[in-house]
């Protein structure tokens, strides 16, 4: 009995014998359950005779023993936590060498000669305790400047929330974003504008991907073989996204910007001819053909027309003046 | 334009915090559901699992037809309930004519998939039929010990890995400390065959032998069941290395009041509380006292005399005036 060596891994409370063999399958089932109650018993016991023999500490419940690591290696289930990259300030403060000072909890208060907190309700260095700011020479006459002392707190802060933005985007970047914060797009990226928002590629991304691929031999990928869970090409042959033509509520300034770029390059390009002959003419065109309706009308209802004030047209020639 | 989104309480933050990846891992969860059909075996496994596990399991009741682990296209369902709950294994059930009473039992790194293996379940005998003293019970959240029988678990790959899963599956907490007390049930897998393992589930009865450790019986109790071996997938290579990896310094404990020097070796220090040593009352028999005693009454009883001879002195000289006039 002693001489078979089981392995025994004590971490997990576990013993495997790997030199056991059923020399024949015990052919019925209560046999087959009572031998391997035996072995199983044989290795429990074997187990039980390494645990009592720590050394153990007495509680109220009973023994207590250390159990060491166990010896099997388990795969993790998340991937170890990534180390941050250094914000901008930290890589700042690194360069110069400046160390992190300690703050005391209480500061003393000029304004008020109170010792209070240094954030938050009732702080030092508060904008609603000055009670009045002495005007100096550099001064404009209009400008007030309590609420220059608002816009340039906003401004800090802004500026502040900027950098944090990008500190975090740095560390998505590298995969160590804290695990409680999300970056999330606010809005739609817009055709050949960089995406700021770090992605992973993600499974389907890479199915997209392999349908694209698919798509690079000479009958366009139709006739291939695709293995199973191959996806096909979702956006067959589009592979960009324009702006509606009509104009939504946000959309038109975008819109209106990218046609007005557009327009500048062309009219910096060819400033020789302004004049679109074409559409000078339909509109010409176009307005002799209302002007005919509108007689034709006021010769019908001739009465009132004499009396009834000219219309005047609001729509404006493409003809520069 | 991004935004950052971050918690609104502490306590969102402290859940966000609690799932996130961390050296030291949580408890692996287990995630229990089951396909479009299923047989009255699988129900009962699948319960029985979620019985034993009832701390850190997560039992599904709807029917999901499109979770098939195995076809590249039918993980995402189950990628998406992992990520949901937080769990890292599964046990999924089903049952068909071509895998009558089929179990998928998997694993999940980073919330995809990691290995399966496919079994199936024969000869189950449910808890319910094992007559056993029910004082013997074993208590939800006790550390289970293992047993495994045979070469196999060694030579085939199959069962090897069914191994690791089992262990994963059953294996609860990684704890320090055990209190002995606690000892209740041990599973007990025989590989009868290159492809079937008979799984057991048995309470510990510890008796009294003539020395310290105890001798171990073993009362069948839970679940008794035949695994065969169906399908399994390996996982992919690098996914194993990165999910084996381990951190080869343990992390940083502070151990305070330590330092060493080159020169010195290892300096502790030692703090000793203040020792008031003037306010301390002193006792009765101390060798200095009794010698201070014993010379403060010689030098008492010196005075006495000697105020008795200056008095005879004084009586005397008396006399003698009184003689010489």
């Amino acid at each position: 009995m002693e001489s078979e060596k089981f392995q025994v891994d004590l971490g997990n409370l576990m013993a495997f014998d790997p030199a056991h063999h059923f020399e024949s399958i015990p052919s019925s089932r209560e046999e087959l359950t009572k031998a391997c109650l035996e072995k199983g018993t044989e290795l429990v016991q074997a187990i039980a005779n390494v645990l009592f023999a720590l050394p153990s500490t007495e509680d109220r419940d009973g023994p207590i023993v250390r159990l060491p690591q166990p010896t099997t290696k388990l795969p993790r289930e998340k991937h170890f936590p990534k180390p941050k990259p250094p914000t901008k300030w930290e890589l700042f403060a690194k360069t110069k060498g400046i160390k992190p000072r300690k703050k005391g909890k209480r500061a003393f208060d000029e304004q008020t000669g109170a010792w209070k907190r240094l954030h938050g309700y009732d702080r030092v260095n508060d904008d609603k305790d000055i009670p009045i700011i002495e005007a100096k020479l550099t001064d404009e006459p209009g400008e007030d400047p309590f609420s220059k002392r608002k816009a340039e707190k906003k401004k800090r802060v802004e500026k502040q929330e900027k950098n944090r933005l990008g500190n975090l985007k740095q560390a998505a970047k590298a995969g160590a974003l804290p695990s409680h914060i999300q970056l999330a797009a606010t809005a739609l990226p817009i055709t050949g504008t960089r995406t700021d928002v770090p992605r992973k590629s993600s499974k389907e991304e890479l199915e997209n991907v392999a349908g694209m691929a698919a798509t690079a031999t000479a009958s366009g990928g139709k006739f291939d073989r695709k293995l199973s869970g191959e996806k096909p090409l979702k956006h067959a042959g589009k592979h960009r996204k324009f702006l509606p033509v009509v104009e939504g509520k946000g959309m038109s300034s975008q819109e209106q910007k990218q046609t007005a770029k557009i327009l500048e390059q062309l009219m910096s390009r060819s400033s020789n001819d302004i004049l679109d002959v074409k559409k000078a003419v339909t509109i010409f065109n176009v307005k002799k053909e209302k002007k005919r309706k509108m007689e034709k009308d006021r010769e019908r209802s001739s009465t009132a027309s004499k009396l009834k004030p000219k219309k005047q047209s609001l729509k404006k020639s493409s003809k520069k003046h | 334009m991004l935004k950052i989104k971050t918690p609104k309480t502490q306590r969102a933050k402290r859940a966000l915090d609690n799932r996130a990846p961390k050296i030291v891992e949580n408890a692996k969860k287990t995630l229990i559901l089951h396909g479009t059909k299923t047989s009255g075996v699988v129900n009962a496994v699948l319960m029985q699992i979620y019985h034993m596990k009832r701390d850190n399991a997560v039992k599904y009741t709807k029917k999901n037809e499109n979770i098939r682990p195995f076809e590249s296209g039918g993980e995402t369902s189950l990628e998406f309930f992992s990520l949901k709950t937080d769990c890292s294994l599964f046990v999924f059930g089903s049952h068909s004519k071509k895998r009558p009473n089929n179990l998928v039992l998997g694993r999940m790194f980073d919330h995809h998939i990691y290995d399966l293996v496919e079994v199936g379940v024969d000869n189950f005998k449910s808890t319910e039929t094992f007559g056993y003293d029910k004082k013997l019970t074993p208590r939800i959240g006790s550390k289970p010990f293992f047993a495994f029988i045979g070469e196999g678990f060694e030579s085939v790959e199959e069962l090897k890995q069914l191994k690791e899963v089992l262990l994963d599956l059953f294996r609860g907490e990684v704890v320090e400390n055990l209190n002995l007390a606690g000892i209740d049930h041990v599973f007990v897998c025989t590989a009868v065959s290159p492809t079937t393992v008979f799984f057991t589930h048995c309470a510990l009865r510890l008796k009294k032998s003539g020395t310290l450790v105890p001798r171990m019986e073993l009362v069948e109790v839970g679940p008794s069941m035949d695994l065969v071996i169906r399908r399994h997938r390996l996982p992919n290579d690098s996914v194993k290395k990165e999910a084996t990896k381990t951190t080869s310094d343990q992390p940083k404990k502070k151990i305070k009041n330590v330092s060493s020097d080159i020169v010195q070796g290892k300096i502790g220090r030692i703090y000793i509380p203040d020792q008031k040593a003037g306010s301390i009352p002193l006792s009765n028999d101390i060798k200095g006292l009794k010698r201070e005693r014993r010379e403060a009454k010689k030098s008492k009883r010196a005075q006495e005399t000697g105020e008795n001879e200056a008095k005879k002195q004084k009586t005397c000289s008396d006399d003698h005036k009184l003689i010489g006039n």
